[in-house]
């Protein structure tokens, strides 16, 4: 786009790069007023002097009130089982809907869809009998259990698969290489940039993901650090909010710091996700 | 059967048996058990026919959380697209500093809802909060925001649009990009002014991924109700119990699984109406290239 069309000239140029710096300022603040009160002595968290203290006080506290290490080894766990499974799963789902052709396909394809409307996160009544049955219950697998085969990532693979040119597929084909074998020769490979978007996308959801894991969990063993974060800022922490936005910006460090570090690759693994 | 139709069964098989499980299942479940009472200590649960409807029609939490439901997704939805669309048009410009707002717009997208939340909480705290400081600043009186049912609603929607305004600017800034430059070379000599350009021609080539954000946004004013459970546990006086919250509610705190699932039913249903509204929609206004 040439400069001209996309924003005026002169005064008007100024102004609306001043509203942008507003708006951006305004988004980033919450996160800053965070990172102020994590950082600085109790005293300091509402008030805002230009030279107070810098301490790690507040972290170190947070890390001793409630088992973190724990929670961030659950959400570990959680969020690799989930992603190992679905990369799996959806591999084979996508690769049969892109290039097999079989009875009741078109049937199979629209329920695979129905996914995408009624997400596991409004069946939290009846996927927690589920879980009770099968007696599995406060356990890391029955938090990742319900999300393992995704719609999303069926569909993602589906039209990336899709797009691959069928003489690559015959040719691996008349050298005698079996469906399985041409799935993770030539098409696998051909879809990585697919892969890594789907993955930063299911990693941040999973290591964000709260309601069913609180309902799910109720200990320290299998609780991911979401439940963590909110079993400890509500029980008895009450109003030091140092200690608890010490906490939170603990638990949001892995996805932020990943973020910064690789902004590009996150912002353009979220538009990939996102184009249908 | 032919050899490519068992291959493709086999194929589909694995990831088809836990969606039947999780989704397929648990959907007729819900129908199924909102038709019996709770169970009981090891006993079936009997069939009580509309009985939990009764309830729900009866039960003013219930329809509190669905008006709620209704206001925060007008709320949402139109604010946080029309910022998205804002957002990625500036991003998308030649304005100094843009990766660095990007940045800005993006960060509250990758952050837990549940962290943000408390950061949030701490923001409307009365007495001690920045909101708060701010206010006072200028003489204004003191606030409970989030302890006052006429503003908790309103504060709980300025979090969602705020957390999700960026994640929507994404998938803008994916169709913006995709505009052929040429399009406003073209404008440009043809004299016409930026806002007629934006109306006639960078709208309507962004109507798919509106409609696809939109779906998104319906979902989500549904689905997401971490910032409640923080924030204001559906209070004060049921002011911000949301459809989801108040069946987390009943399910889990009062332990009444079967009317549970009757507002189960109704959550489902909702979604059901916007896929088909969607769909009929999509078929009619959308022309995809």
């Amino acid at each position: 786009m040439t400069p001209s069309a996309a924003l005026p000239q002169g005064a008007g140029r100024i102004l609306e790069t001043a509203a942008a710096w507003l708006l951006g300022f305004l988004w980033i603040l919450p996160l800053l007023y965070a990172f102020w009160t994590a950082f600085h002595p109790p005293e300091f968290s509402t008030r805002f002097e230009l030279l107070a203290p810098l301490t790690l006080a507040n972290f170190e506290r947070a890390w001793q009130a409630a088992p973190f290490a724990r929670y961030f080894l659950n959400s570990f766990l959680l969020v690799t089982m989930v992603l190992a499974a679905q990369l799996v799963l959806c591999t084979l789902a996508g690769y049969a809907f892109a290039r097999f052709e079989f009875p009741g396909k078109e049937v199979a394809f629209a329920l695979v869809l129905v996914q995408l409307m009624i997400m596991p996160d409004v069946l939290i009544v009846e996927n927690y009998r589920t879980m009770s049955r099968l007696g599995i219950l406060d356990s890391i697998p029955a938090i990742g259990l319900p999300y393992m085969a995704s719609a999303f990532g069926i569909f993602l693979l589906r039209q990336t698969f899709k797009t691959v040119p069928r003489e690559l597929d015959e040719a691996a084909r008349v050298e005698g290489a079996s469906a399985l074998q041409v799935l993770w020769k030539v098409y696998v490979p051909l879809a990585r940039p697919v892969y890594l978007a789907y993955g930063l996308v299911s990693v941040s959801y999973h290591w964000n993901n709260f309601l069913w894991p609180l309902i799910v969990t109720n200990s320290v063993g299998s609780r991911p650090v979401t439940v963590g974060l909110q079993v400890f800022s509500s029980a008895d922490q009450g109003i030091d909010w140092s200690v608890i936005t010490a906490a939170t910006l603990m638990t949001s460090a892995p996805l932020l710091v990943g973020f910064l570090l690789f902004q590009r690759q996150f912002v353009q693994s979220f538009m990939r996700a996102g184009i249908r | 059967m032919s050899r490519a139709a068992v291959h493709g069964w086999l194929l589909l098989l694995p990831a088809f048996a836990l969606l039947a499980l999780f989704t397929h299942w648990p959907v007729l479940g819900t129908l199924w058990d909102s038709f019996h009472a709770t169970p009981r200590a090891g006993h079936a649960a009997p069939w009580v026919g509309l009985e939990n409807y009764q309830v729900m029609v009866a039960d003013e939490v219930f329809w509190r959380s669905l008006w709620n439901n209704l206001w925060y997704a007008l709320g949402t939805i139109p604010l946080s697209i029309a910022l998205a669309i804002v957002m990625a048009l500036w991003v998308n410009s030649a304005m100094a500093g843009r990766t660095w707002l990007r940045m800005a717009f993006f960060t509250p997208t990758v952050l837990p809802m549940i962290a943000v939340a408390n950061i949030w909480l701490f923001f409307f705290t009365p007495q001690y909060g920045l909101l708060e400081q701010f206010t006072t600043l200028f003489g204004m009186p003191s606030r409970n925001w989030l302890g006052n049912p006429d503003t908790a609603l309103g504060c709980v929607i300025v979090v969602a649009i705020w957390k999700e305004a960026g994640f929507f600017m994404i998938f803008y800034l994916a169709a913006l990009q995709s505009i052929p430059p040429s399009l406003a070379e073209a404008a440009a000599l043809e004299g016409a002014s930026r806002g007629y350009y934006f109306r006639r021609v960078v709208f309507p080539l962004l109507m798919p991924t509106t409609l696809f954000v939109l779906v998104n946004a319906v979902i989500n004013s549904f689905r997401l109700v971490d910032h409640i459970i923080v924030m204001t546990r559906g209070g004060p006086n049921n002011a911000t119990s949301l459809l989801l919250f108040h069946i987390y509610q009943v399910g889990f705190s009062f332990w009444d699984t079967g009317y549970a699932a009757a507002l189960t039913v109704v959550l489902l249903a909702l979604l059901a109406a916007a896929a088909i509204l969607q769909f009929a929609f999509l078929e009619r206004k959308v022309h995809y290239q």
